[in-house]
């Protein structure tokens, strides 16, 4: 772009080009009182974008429980929502999606993700500690998955691990669903001080605007629009608009940022993610109530002859916008020269509520900073109940033949890449450094320490978007449950979640109706497990030329656990040990991991989800941890049992343990690839010292969760009543080489 | 014994060395900022694991030239300790302290996962403590371990019992398997001649703790401390 088109009159076709419609330029110019010029048009094109704005989704997003006694800052008013964990300290945690990028150039969008949510974290002042992600790709047997897979990987290690933020946990789902399309949400959370909780507000007359970190250039230019249209067959040529990632210089960033909140000079400070200096200085300003005015001369950057369009709209990465108390400028200026970082002062804060920008001295745009952000447009779209869904819904058990060989069904489950070990990928992420992963990969719940405290953090990221895509209701309800499930197996208790809702275009009804019906079941869930929704982000347009992707509503659940020597691990501890099936089995073949796998199937309602038999679960588990009563406990989810009882035998590599289950009595009734496969919801395996016995079932027996002893722990073999039996190796074997061997191809 | 950590822009275990060092062996550590010119008054130098600078030319080779570099050598040159783990290996090779080089690992991608180690020199101060046949469980974390050098230095380091750790099975077998990088001879850690600078690529610092899964680690810092104090 040259500096011909800042004098560009505005037209219909860069109106359009913007992505926005004829009534959002009107209303542009009413607010302004005249026609925007071209980089004015940029900014609001940006701020009004889905990405920035949530224009089409805020409506529905006031469905979400977001009150709670431990929030210290609530969805939607900073970057991230912070948890009291109490001892003075919070958690500030949330999940964010990279997926357009990461479809365009997976290593660099993958990576650029993780740096974007790491940067939301240390914004506000808090050390980021751990990450974990949510991906999801099509078939791993098609070579451009693995291509998505290999970069995307790739991308994350490079960044998190070179950052020096363990990522220690996650999940992954293939489905054809998402060929074309994958999705990369990436979870960071951080640890502060209530004290030193930053704000991203400006405030106070004549205090200065910063600009540090990284140079302006033009990558990533757009990238908030980009991230607001559906995925085509053009969208390659959209790879300027994906940004290069920096670990390095995010890691400097990182240490002066939160040096720099230990001083008392800054009253604010604001990463510049989507939209860089543009969302920014507004949104410092409409915080703050206060008007900013910046001179882009003063930016530093690394091309040359950028005009002021692109510099406001760049989205160059490991850059913040800090906000200094006057005569404090000196302490930032040594901080940032310290740790051979930028720290330019390219602005003030000012009277009024104007977020002016200057090119050297002339002004080149001049917009009521709330008119980008709280006033931007609203819509409440069409919905319609998809009409795919009547035919899906519909299964016939009688045309599905049960199993004759139930052993060859189960081998197939663990060899299905969704269900597998995802050694290949988590052994890519250093998970370790820190020192404060207890809990390696593999367990229900991912557990960190925290030192100099006796607590755990537990997180569990969870969506299985086949049930969303069957019942958007309940498949929201369930994502919500099984993270719940999951940080309580280990434990914790629930305290809260963010999460990343990833659908198709919103301007289709079918797609709306998905996505209302999913936050109306999460919220559901939420209220049930009291736990609010602190933030997270939604991701439209996930479409590409074969059609939208399961609505997916990734959920990020955090828990705490006081003591995390009362921590329980997911997996067997050792032979003779009792084996107890907790809730009840019922015929739930519907969207099952079995049907799919096994008889190519997306078909049947999703297993049912009682909140009242799940909160009972989730408070019988963390009740169990506290009084010692067991020694694993392992959620039951994709596969069902069978599978679910095969994982709890992978607590040691090369190590595994065997199961004989001898009491089929829960099964009683029900079809054997039911007992076996079905998913039926709330219900857990737990292994017990025979000493625990009296405690353990008692304590059951007071939360009115049903349990049955089926069977023990032995050493080398799983046996299921007649139905399975098979060498423990074998089911290792299977199990850890099913993502490698088909890499490996 | 008094240590210290250098930090080097990139460096990110400097938290965990400090942390081993203070509360779990409850001996003094300060860190050291990779700008100052001099070492303050210490018996063990320990050089992080990271990304120093990045590790964008190539690992370590530009943290060599940091200022502190220069008495880590002469604190080094006098018969001091220094101990350089992953990244601080990578560095202590750029830096000459150190014979070889670092590949990329054969699998040409990052491996952070727990292996094992066995002690083939058990009388340096870092290593005394380590019982014969003794196998040791310990993580690595890097993309490039696959430490080279050519034969006569290989021949050399094995002669003077310079080859600290080596990968083996989980039965204290060296062979191939084990391997988890491509290392020559399955060399996971050497020393210097006089046996007082070392070099290696798993992390000791993150399995010093029951709660970490293993405190294999410990020993090395139980050895240096015996042998320091």
């Amino acid at each position: 772009m040259t500096n011909m088109l800042q004098e560009t009159p505005i037209t219909k076709e860069i109106i359009q080009a913007h992505g926005m419609t004829q009534e959002e330029y009107e209303r542009v110019c009413q607010i302004l009182g005249r026609t925007p010029n071209l980089t004015e048009l940029g900014i609001y094109s940006v701020m009004w974008s889905e990405h920035c704005s949530y224009k089409n989704s805020k409506p529905v997003l006031k469905l979400f429980p977001t009150e709670g006694k431990n929030l210290l800052v609530k969805a939607g008013e900073e970057n991230a929502g912070c948890v009291d964990i109490g001892d003075g300290l919070a958690i500030v945690f949330k999940i964010e999606s990279h997926n357009h990028p990461s479809a365009v150039e997976p290593f660099q969008g993958a990576a650029t993700g993780v740096g974007g949510i790491i940067r939301d974290i240390f914004t506000m002042g808090a050390r980021p500690i751990l990450s974990m992600n949510s991906l999801r790709f099509g078939s791993l047997d098609q070579s451009q998955t693995k291509h998505y897979l290999r970069g995307v990987v790739g991308g994350i290690a490079h960044y998190g691990n070179c950052i020096g933020i363990p990522t220690i946990g996650g999940e992954i789902y293939f489905d054809d669903y998402y060929e074309g399309n994958p999705l990369v949400n990436a979870f960071c959370l951080g640890l502060i001080r209530h004290d030193e909780l930053t704000k991203g507000k400006a405030s106070g007359v004549g205090n200065s605007v910063y600009y540090v970190g990284a140079t302006t250039g033009r990558d990533g230019l757009g990238g908030a629009s980009f991230a607001s249209k559906e995925l085509s067959e053009a969208s390659h040529e959209d790879r300027p608009a994906v940004q290069v990632g920096d670990p390095f210089m995010e890691k400097l960033l990182l240490e002066a940022c939160l040096e720099l909140v230990k001083t008392d000079a800054i009253v604010g400070m604001q990463d510049m993610g989507a939209a860089g200096l543009t969302c920014s200085t507004c949104e410092t300003a409409a915080r703050g109530s206060v008007g900013v005015e910046i001179d882009l001369v003063k930016v530093p950057r690394r091309e040359t002859g950028m005009v002021p369009y692109e510099i406001m709209l760049s989205e160059s990465q490991e850059r913040m916008l800090v906000i200094v108390k006057k005569g404090k400028e000196e302490i930032v200026e040594h901080l940032f020269e310290k740790w051979d970082l930028h720290a330019k002062k390219i602005g003030e804060v000012k009277d009024g509520q104007q977020m002016r920008v200057l090119d050297n001295g002339k002004v080149v745009a001049d917009i009521p900073a709330k008119s980008l952000t709280d006033e931007a447009p609203l819509y409440q779209r069409d919905s319609s109940r998809p009409v795919y869904l009547d035919e899906a819904q519909k299964l016939d058990l009688q045309s599905i033949p049960e199993p004759k060989d139930h052993n060859e069904v189960l081998l197939k489950l663990l060899d299905s890449p969704s269900i597998a070990s995802k050694r290949w990928i988590y052994e890519q992420y250093d998970h370790m450094v820190r020192t404060d992963t207890i809990f390696l990969p593999g367990h229900d719940a991912a557990l960190a320490r925290i030192k100099d405290t006796k607590k755990g953090i537990a997180i569990s990221t969870d969506c299985n978007a086949l049930y969303g895509y069957l019942d958007p209701y309940e498949g929201g309800k369930i994502a919500v449950a099984e993270a719940a499930r999951n940080v309580a197996a280990s434990g914790a208790r629930p305290l809260a979640i963010t999460n990343c809702l990833n659908f198709g275009n919103p301007m289709k009804p079918e797609i709306f109706w998905q996505f209302r019906e999913s936050v109306k079941g999460m919220s559901e869930a939420c209220r049930a497990f009291n736990t609010p929704v602190t933030g997270g982000n939604v991701s439209f347009y996930n479409e590409s030329p074969k059609g939208a992707i399961y609505p997916t509503p990734t959920v990020g659940m955090v828990g705490v656990i006081d003591d995390v020597d009362k921590r329980v691990p997911s997996f067997f501890q050792k032979a003779g040990d009792l084996i107890y099936l907790l809730g009840e089995t019922k015929e739930e073949l519907g969207g099952t991991q079995y049907l799919l796998t096994v008889h190519g199937k997306r078909k049947g309602l999703t297993p049912r989800l009682d909140l009242n038999r799940e909160t009972a679960l989730v408070k019988l588990m963390i009740a169990m941890a506290e009084k010692r009563a067991v020694q694993s406990c392992h959620d039951i989810s994709d596969g069902g049992f069978a599978v679910a009882i095969a994982e709890c035998l992978f607590g040691k590599r090369h190590h595994p343990l065997g199961a004989e289950i001898k009491n089929l009595d829960w099964a009683k009734g029900l079809r054997s690839d039911s007992a076996l496969f079905g998913e039926s919801q709330s219900r857990a395996i737990v292994s017990i010292a025979l000493n625990q016995k009296e405690d353990f079932e008692s304590l059951a027996r007071s939360f009115k969760v049903p349990f049955t002893q089926i069977g023990r722990v032995t050493e080398k073999e799983l046996l299921i009543g007649d139905w399975i039996r098979l060498p423990s190796a074998k089911l290792e074997t299977v199990y850890e080489q099913a993502i490698p061997r088909r890499m490996s191809k | 014994m008094k240590a210290c950590v250098v930090v080097f822009p990139g460096s990110n275990c400097d938290h965990d060395c400090w942390h081993v060092m203070h509360d779990v062996m409850r001996l003094p550590v300060e860190y050291v900022w990779h700008k100052q010119n001099a070492l303050p008054k210490v018996d063990l130098v320990i050089l992080p694991g990271g990304f120093s600078y990045g590790d964008y030319l190539r690992t370590g080779a530009i943290a060599r030239f940091s200022p502190i570099m220069q008495d880590v050598v002469r604190h080094a040159n006098s018969g001091r300790a220094v101990i350089g783990i992953c990244n601080g290996f990578q560095i202590l090779l750029e830096s000459g302290l150190l014979p070889g080089a670092m590949l990329r690992n054969d699998s040409l991608r990052f491996i952070c996962k727990h292996i094992y180690l066995k002690a083939v020199n058990r009388s340096s101060i870092f290593t005394k403590n380590i019982a014969a046949n003794q196998v040791l469980n310990i993580p690595i974390a890097h993309g490039e371990g696959n430490y080279f050098c050519d034969a006569d230095t290989l021949k050399c380091l094995e002669q003077e019992d310079r080859i600290a750790f080596q990968y083996v099975s989980e039965s204290g077998q060296v062979n191939m398997d084990a391997n988890p990088n491509g290392s020559a001879a399955n060399i996971a850690g050497i020393l210097n001649e006089k046996k007082n600078v070392l070099g290696m690529m798993p992390h000791p610092e993150r399995a010093s703790e029951a709660i970490l899964n293993s405190k294999d680690g410990r020993v090395i810092w139980e050895s240096l401390a015996a042998a320091l104090n």
